[in-house]
């Protein structure tokens, strides 16, 4: 009885904070625009009973998908959205493995500092770091100021609302994610592994091809989903730092709610979306089962 | 027909496989190992012995190439290793914790250091499948490390250390993993692999029975330094030191000064004021001072004084260990001295004829003990 309570939290937890939310969007998405509070229709009518219901469901329908399929604005969208997350992904690897792979050969008593230092930037408000690098990479920001005065440069760059300040700012937000789990992978490799490896005849650059990087790809896995999958609907980063031409689904989707104030739409949206997030999510569930499998 | 004795160190122009020249290793301001001298022959199974932090771990690992001296050279077959890489060495080791890796399976391990060498596929599954053939593994090839026991897991990593035939292979605590029994078993497997296979070995263990068990010579080390090499009998029955004598087995250990009227080749014992005092084997001069080791299995326990023995003490048993096998008495003397005696228990326990508080008479001959200078 007791058990069966504990294992109800989390699917009360689930079921309160995912499903009943996912179920109102969903049926949102099915409905049409209106001018009225809330902007759509049709409402159920609980005064009518069982009749009010049966007129609710006959209201509902797939419209709404049908006009995210006529306006390429919105596959572009979600092909961008998936093309900057698939690339700063693997930009946040690249600056994170390197960064994982020092700290997990730092010495043991410098590990939990060199932890600490990467949560850090979590203590200031996300809004206000991301903010931080318009003034840095901005026509007139510190980081054009110093190329100039050292002199490598004369016309100033221009990175600010391109999509290079997009990747920057991904990279520079995401960058915990990824180097957590993949830290956690390589801090538990055994050091006689590497060893053994030398000692069967393996050249340094070879026990680490052939071990550490199989054995810590469990933690490059979910370092790449944690980045990919929140990048995919990414809305701020897009929004302070890219330009015009930075075209993602977390900018259309806030355009529709709040500029076109098209609630159904940006449902329809929203859900679409999540059933493109459901394939990367599923994969990484897989992951960490296997990685779980192997430690047993 | 008896065998011939396999005895190379006793060949003055046998050339060894490994050659320590005083060679030492300092960690900062602590000296792990300290002008070290030592040669190891060909088909030998050497084991090193001591406590943890004698060194004996680190003299491995010099071996391996993971650490190199501080001092002095290392000869493998003539030629100064200093500059080899491990990756490069003859040499492979057998791991403490095994490190077998375990994203990949049994034959995979085994077959890792083959591929290593590029060898051709079809010698390299042959010689795979020989590995797995001695070490009783042909039904694990395709498990992963974490699928297979304890005992299995120590023998892909035997398997994989030795499928590239190395002139040298380094145990470190082999079977320090495995329970009681089975560390039996495997250090017969052990030596039975290395006869079939001749390798040299060199092991490290903390483990005396295991070294002694093993071993065709040991080498007792303290603090950096060899105390004493030599095969297990003349390690146990002639040890060159106190130490060497309390670290192997069971054994009485008795203060004494040599006294004038010597017999030959014998001399008497004081060992204290009142005792009667005792006779052993040696030529020392008067005055010096000794330990007397004595094994307790090479003591007799009697009820009445026996006739015509060089040494005769009497006590009251005090303690009685009871191994089933074997059972130790701790006797004591009438001042207080501890002496311990080992008897065989050829009969059944209730017909055992001493029982605690009996007055027991412990004799031993004039050549059972062994008088040691430090």
């Amino acid at each position: 009885m007791y058990r069966r309570l504990l294992i109800a939290v989390p699917y009360l937890w689930l079921l309160l904070l995912f499903l009943v939310p996912f179920g109102i969007v969903l049926k949102i998405s099915l409905s049409d625009l209106a001018l009225a509070r809330p902007p759509y229709l049709p409402q159920i009518d609980v005064s009518k009973g069982w009749e009010g219901f049966a007129n609710f469901l006959s209201g509902l329908d797939f419209e709404n998908y049908v006009w995210l399929t006529g306006d390429d604005l919105y596959w572009k969208a979600y092909l961008s959205s998936l093309r900057i997350a698939a690339i700063s992904t693997v930009l946040t690897l690249l600056v994170g493995y390197p960064l994982a792979y020092g700290m997990a050969r730092a010495p043991r008593e410098w590990q939990p500092t060199l932890v600490m230092l990467v949560i850090l930037p979590f203590w200031t408000s996300f809004l206000i770091r991301v903010y931080a690098w318009i003034g840095i990479l901005s026509t007139e920001g510190y980081l054009n100021q110093f190329l100039m005065s050292v002199g490598i440069i004369d016309i100033p760059l221009k990175i600010l609302n391109t999509n290079t300040a997009v990747y920057i700012g991904i990279v520079y937000t995401y960058l915990p994610f990824m180097v957590l789990p993949i830290y956690a992978a390589l801090e538990r490799l055994d050091g006689s592994l590497l060893e053994a490896a030398e000692d069967l005849g393996s050249s340094r650059a070879g026990a680490f091809w052939l071990i550490t990087w199989p054995l810590s790809r469990p933690g490059v896995v979910a370092g790449c989903f944690l980045v990919f999958i929140p990048v995919i609907g990414e809305f701020v980063i897009p929004s302070l730092l890219g330009g015009s031409g930075t075209l993602m689904i977390g900018k259309v989707l806030w355009e529709e709610f709040f500029s076109n104030r098209d609630w159904p739409v940006a449902s329809a949206v929203a859900i679409v979306l999540l059933l493109i997030l459901v394939i990367p999510i599923v994969l990484f569930q897989r992951n960490e089962d296997r990685a779980r499998e192997a430690e047993r | 027909m008896s065998q011939p004795v396999f005895a190379p160190w006793e060949v003055p122009e046998a050339e060894p496989l490994i050659r320590f020249e005083s060679v030492s290793k300092t960690f900062g301001e602590f000296t792990a190992i300290d002008a070290l001298s030592l040669d190891i022959f060909e088909r030998e199974f050497f084991a090193l012995l001591g406590p943890s932090g004698c060194g004996k771990t680190t003299m491995m690992r010099i071996l391996a190439g993971f650490e190199a001296p501080t001092s002095g050279r290392i000869l493998l077959d003539g030629q100064d290793i200093a500059p080899v890489p491990p990756n490069k060495r003859a040499v492979n080791m057998m791991f403490q914790s095994y490190a077998l890796f375990p994203h990949l399976s049994v034959w995979d391990n085994i077959a890792f250091g083959l591929r290593r060498e590029g060898m051709a596929r079809d010698l390299l599954a042959a010689r795979v499948d020989e590995m797995l053939r001695l070490t009783r593994l042909e039904k694990f090839a395709r498990r992963k490390p974490h699928q297979i026991s304890g005992g299995q897991k120590q023998r892909v990593a035997l398997a994989r250390s030795l499928a590239k035939a190395p002139k040298l292979l380094l145990l470190d605590e082999p079977l320090g993993a495995l329970d009681k029994k089975l560390r039996q078993e495997t250090q017969f497997e052990l030596m039975d692999i290395q006869e079939k296979t001749g390798t040299t070995f060199v092991i490290v263990t903390h483990d005396q029975e295991e070294a002694m068990t093993v071993a065709s010579r040991v080498a007792v080390m303290d603090e950096g330094k060899l105390i004493q090499v030599d095969t297990p009998d003349r390690i146990y029955e002639a040890p060159n030191s106190v130490y060497v004598a309390d670290f192997i087995g069971n054994v009485n250990i008795i203060q004494c000064v040599v006294s004038p009227d010597d017999e030959d080749s014998r001399v008497r014992l004081e060992w204290g004021d009142g005792r009667t005092p005792l006779w052993a084997q040696g030529e020392f001069g008067a005055g010096r001072r000794l330990s007397l080791a004595i094994r307790p299995e090479k003591i007799q326990v009697s009820r009445r004084k026996p006739d015509g023995v060089a040494n005769a003490v009497y006590g009251e048993i005090v303690d009685i260990a009871y191994l089933g096998n074997i059972s130790t008495f701790h006797v004591r003397l009438r001042d207080g001295k501890m002496l311990k005696a080992q008897i065989a228990n050829t009969r059944r326990i209730s017909r055992r004829s001493f029982s605690w508080e009996d007055h027991v008479w412990l004799s031993w001959s004039d050549t059972a003990g062994i008088l040691l200078e430090r």
